[in-house]
């Protein structure tokens, strides 16, 4: 079912008129109301009164996650902090997170986002949506909440993890979504067999998975083990969580909720913007957003955009699942986490330039599984095996509560970590997905 | 008389052990007591060895990483009793033993305890003061 056929089902000429008033409103409001928007526009000499049309979007300046991290932590407020009704953030590369502030009028944007969302996947209010995304700071948990209390559903806020106990819930309370990481929906998949129940005793019937890469082969695999029907989802802290895009039930590329946040392709080399079918960076603009508006937010995310008329009715442009990104940013277990925030925590510890690598796997169980391979240094070897436990230890415990995942740390001999043309290979990505 | 025990680091990669000994055999360095302490992950192997400073110094030029440590030893009988008369010395001393391990003496009656403690001159000095001798080499 279509949740909000008026805004997704509009003629694209209308869409684009509504688009347009919303970017000037958009414009105007970040040009008086946020210095370091105001400051841009300078620095580019333009004003609200140079967007004439859409094409001019093009003359509107990027903003970039270093933007964020500099503006931490309320320097793209757009409106009084007293306004703000709650607070999201993810890990940044130097560990200063990114944060989306909410007003209430942002969360109603992003429990409607979310409500089209589970509505592709067919949800409606007597759906019993199992919420499997972790609730907290990560936006997935309360974004899905958000979603199924728009559209009426029984939510059953999980969270992640206590995989027993999300078994016997989906069992006994007849789970019909499930909303979590694809990697976990997977695994869950897997432990209900082994647990010895028959899936097709079970009430599920769709799920919606997002937050990490995956593919069809996934897919696929997902929709066998679960005997359900998976949608890939799509959203970033920076624009909303998600809710930004996703599939329906033709799960040929996701629907972009458009009329609230306006996609661009770019040249990530040149800044140019690219013609729908292009692979580029996608570039987001929240155009109806209250708190922390952003022009031309740079995702980092590689994928094209199509506009075609989809068989379920949406007018709304397609974006590709995603091929890949611009930066060294991993995505494990659904958290962000680039190489060099391990690097700075083996700094902190080691006081020098460490050496190591990062080995990503996918194991039986089908989870990311995350192994630093640390190569010991002179000063930290004794003829005691505790010390070195000890370093390990507090390796480990420090990557945990800096990159919020776990990693299993491996001391190794020095020097024997691949060096190629004097720089470290800083990751091996072995995750078949 | 402190020995110089040498601790080397490996990694629990199979045959990782056969080369320490390998470029020791090379080098014609005979080992007298060897002891492996592991985790996981990681090993560390403990030698006593003639000509200990050459030792180290031939393994970190192969690449591994190795220390010397300054440790006791002390000959008893090979009979029912010795050790635990040893480790009482100690433990009445209150003196900490973080670790230890035993090897044979060349004439078949003796056995040697090599033993890690934090202050080895004090080790030393308390094994004399009840009539032991720790030895400089065996």
């Amino acid at each position: 079912m279509i949740w909000n056929p008026e805004a997704e089902c509009m003629p694209p000429y209308a869409r684009k008129r509504l688009q347009l008033a919303n970017l000037k409103n958009l414009v105007e409001k970040v040009y008086d109301k946020v210095p370091f928007y105001r400051r841009k526009f300078e620095e580019l000499g333009i004003t609200p009164r140079d967007i004439h049309n859409l094409e001019d979007m093009a003359k509107l300046p990027f903003t970039t996650k270093d933007d964020l991290r500099e503006t931490y932590p309320y320097g793209l407020l757009a409106v009084p902090e007293a306004e703000i009704e709650e607070i999201h953030m993810s890990s940044g590369t130097t560990g200063i997170p990114v944060v989306d502030a909410y007003t209430r009028k942002d969360i109603e944007i992003w429990g409607e986002g979310m409500a089209r969302t589970l509505s592709m996947a067919g949800g409606r209010r007597n759906d019993i949506v199992q919420n499997a995304y972790g609730y907290g700071l990560f936006t997935g948990g309360m974004g899905a909440h958000y979603g199924a209390k728009t559209i009426g559903a029984n939510v059953i806020p999980m969270s992640a993890g206590n995989t027993q106990k999300q078994i016997q819930v989906m069992k006994d309370f007849g789970s019909t979504m499930l909303t979590c990481t694809p990697s976990y929906a997977l695994f869950l998949g897997e432990a209900i067999h082994e647990a010895g129940h028959n899936i097709r005793e079970f009430r599920l019937r769709a799920g919606c998975f997002g937050a990490e890469p995956w593919s069809e082969n996934m897919r696929k695999e997902i929709e066998l083990k679960l005997n359900i029907k998976a949608y890939d989802i799509y959203g970033l802290t920076e624009i909303t969580g998600p809710g930004v895009s996703s599939e329906c039930e033709m799960q040929n590329g996701l629907h972009i909720n458009e009329d609230l946040f306006y996609p661009e392709i770019i040249d990530p080399v040149t800044g140019q913007v690219l013609a729908e079918g292009e692979k580029g960076e996608l570039v987001f603009t929240t155009l109806t957003k209250e708190g922390t508006p952003l022009i031309r937010y740079r995702t980092r995310d590689i994928t094209c955009l199509f506009s075609e008329s989809c068989p379920c009715g949406r007018t709304t442009i397609k974006m590709h699942r995603l091929f890949g990104r611009t930066d060294d940013m991993l995505i494990i277990r659904g958290v962000n986490v680039f190489p060099s925030q391990v690097e700075q925590v083996l700094i902190a510890i080691e006081g020098t330039d460490p050496h190591y690598q990062i080995i990503l796997t996918r194991g039986e169980s089908h989870l990311d599984e995350m192994e630093i391979m640390v190569e010991v240094q002179e000063k930290f070897f004794t003829d005691e095996t505790r010390g070195l436990e000890v370093l390990r230890a507090k390796i480990e415990t420090e990557i945990r509560s800096k990159l919020g995942v776990h990693a299993k740390i491996k001391l190794v001999e020095p020097k024997t970590i691949e060096r190629s043309i004097g720089k470290a290979k800083r990751v091996i990505d072995k995750r078949v997905i | 008389m402190i020995i110089k025990q040498i601790s080397v680091f490996l990694e629990n990669i199979s045959g990782r052990l056969a080369e320490v000994t390998r470029i020791l055999a090379d080098n014609k360095i005979n080992l007298r007591a060897l002891t492996i302490a592991d985790t996981a992950d990681f090993g560390i192997l403990r030698i006593i060895a003639v000509k200990p400073d050459e030792a180290v110094r031939i393994l970190t030029q192969a690449g591994f990483m190795a220390k010397e440590t300054d440790v006791l030893a002390v000959e008893v009988e090979d009979k029912p009793g010795a050790l635990a008369a040893v480790l009482d010395i100690f433990s009445k001393n209150s003196i900490n033993i973080e670790y230890m391990y035993a090897s044979l003496e060349r004439s078949a009656d003796k056995a040697v305890i090599v033993i890690k403690v934090e202050d080895v001159e004090r080790g030393i000095k308390v094994v004399e003061a009840n009539g032991l001798k720790p030895i400089s080499a065996f």
